[in-house]
């Protein structure tokens, strides 16, 4: 118990260290940004418009397909496909953010804990591109923004909260196995399709609908950001599963962490 | 107060993508530069790049770190900075590092001086406001003069080391980790620069550096180690 405590304890000191050095993190996430739109006169809203074609074209396709309303589908799909942008580039840039800075983790001492924080960073201003299509799909369809919106924010908080343990987690073990990326990905990959994104969940039959909806953390964690914006409040079942996942995933990532932080510049 | 100690330190890596042979690993065993080879209790290959050092460095104290390649002086280095943990023994340090090893790490070719300045400011562990407020004297001290509102990969590869080394060299290190002596630019600039390397390392509480070569030890250090394939054979 006294070693569990021990073991915790550093591991939340190295996460304390990055998050007072929230700064650095900062600095090199915006640099990220920078280096990849460097001399593109649109810079990241190059983001915006690939995005908004894209939903341009799966609305297009998958409306007809299923035969729903534009006025809902198009806005459910907007935020649902922002959302799971930031979900799935998040995840898989979090399983390489150590291997990615190997050059820096080799040279300088640093909290470990900020070169995740840097790629949740660099992820969240690119999501900030991505949201802007989000309004101007709303003003297409006349679609005033429901009151509900402010709770969004409470919904965002708690999904950056769940993703940035698991890049933690993930980034941990990805250094150490290195095939691990690979999987992560193709399961991402799958879990697009399972969780109702391009598709609403009214679609599903009864029965499906509790596998399908229920035992999908990423249904939950979407969920309580974008039914607000759509105007209709999460079930309690979404918020529990929220909150519950964030404590328990910390509460393991922090033990995880602090047992394996110091191998970490030894396995890359 | 400012010491390093450091007591029986071991540092191993884990080789993953070796095929590890027992005859394989006798043979490499015989090597003649290189840490020892050998595995541990989990069966994997590693390379001891260090084992059992004992050092004790106190205020004043400026180490000269002799050794082949590959005989554990940069990973010496690493451990001192805090990049590796001790796989056994322990070490101590009291204050803070500076290294003035990969003086353009982080750098941005595609960013202006400026920009980097902040940039490796940052990764040094400068804040904003202090960095903004030391600027003009950074670009002075490596004579980019208006070059510095353009991009870094217009500059030549000594410009590049002068601006480095301006920023790097910007606050007074507690304890200073240095791989062998800096020899920065063209002539003129080499002049400035040594004297500001001399200031800091004069002012330094402790200087750790690695080199080949006997005469520098001689000149600045007051205390020598030799390392051979990881392990300590003279002190």
């Amino acid at each position: 118990m006294v070693l569990m405590f021990k073991i915790f304890k550093n591991g939340w000191l190295d996460i304390f260290a990055a998050l007072k050095g929230y700064e650095l993190a900062g600095v090199l996430g915006w640099q990220d940004i920078r280096q990849r739109y460097r001399r593109s006169s649109l810079g990241p809203f190059w983001l915006t418009i690939s995005m908004g074609v894209l939903i341009g074209a799966l609305g297009l396709v998958f409306g007809n397909l299923f035969a729903s309303p534009m006025k809902e589908f198009l806005p459910f799909l907007t935020i649902g496909l922002i959302l799971w942008t930031l979900i799935t580039t998040a995840v898989n840039e979090g399983c390489t953010g150590f291997t990615a800075a190997e050059a820096m983790i080799k040279q300088i001492s640093l909290p470990l804990f900020t070169h995740i924080l840097r790629v949740l960073w660099r992820n969240l201003i690119i999501f900030a591109h991505n949201l802007v299509v989000f309004p101007l799909i709303l003003l297409v369809f006349g679609v005033p923004l429901p009151a509900t919106a402010l709770l969004a924010i409470v919904g965002l908080v708690l999904l950056i909260l769940n993703l940035s343990w698991m890049m933690l987690l993930l980034g941990v073990f990805c250094t150490r196995y290195r095939d691990v990326p690979q999987i992560i990905t193709n399961l991402l990959q799958v879990c697009f399709y399972l969780t109702p994104i391009i598709w609403m969940p009214n679609l599903l039959p009864k029965r499906a609908s509790i596998l399908l909806l229920h035992a999908n953390p990423f249904f939950h964690l979407i969920e309580i950001v974008r039914a607000p914006l759509l105007g209709t409040l999460p079930s309690a079942l979404s918020w529990q599963v929220g909150i519950v996942l964030a404590i328990a995933g910390w509460v393991f990532t922090i033990i995880f962490y602090g047992r394996f932080r110091s191998r970490i510049a030894y396995w890359l | 107060m400012t010491n390093i100690l450091i007591n029986n330190l071991c540092v191993e890596f884990p080789i993953y993508n070796s095929t590890t042979g027992r005859s394989l690993k006798n043979h490499l065993m015989q090597a003649v530069t290189g840490g020892l080879m050998g595995s541990n209790e989990q069966g994997h290959v590693v390379v001891k790049a260090l084992h059992n050092i004992c050092l004790d460095l106190k205020e004043g104290d400026r180490l000269g770190v002799l050794g082949h390649n590959g005989a554990g002086k940069s990973t010496l280095l690493r451990v001192i900075s805090g990049v590796y943990a001790p796989i056994g023994g322990s070490i101590v340090v009291n204050g803070k590092v500076t290294s003035l090893i990969g003086l353009s790490l982080g750098m941005d070719s595609e960013a202006t001086g400026i920009e980097n300045i902040y940039l490796r400011g940052a990764l040094l562990g400068f804040n904003r406001s202090w960095l903004s407020s030391k600027v003009k004297e950074i670009v002075d001290f490596a004579g980019i003069g208006d070059f510095i509102e353009m991009p870094l990969r217009t500059y030549s590869t000594g410009m590049q080391m002068r601006l480095a080394f301006s920023i790097a060299t910007m606050q007074q290190p507690e304890i200073l980790v240095m791989d062998e002596w800096l020899t920065v630019g063209d002539a003129d600039f080499q002049e400035k620069a040594q004297q500001r390397l001399q200031e800091i390392i004069s002012k330094t509480s402790i200087l750790v550096i690695a080199t080949h070569s006997p005469e520098l030890v001689e000149r600045v250090c007051n205390k020598m180690i030799r390392l051979e394939r990881g392990a300590l054979i003279a002190a």
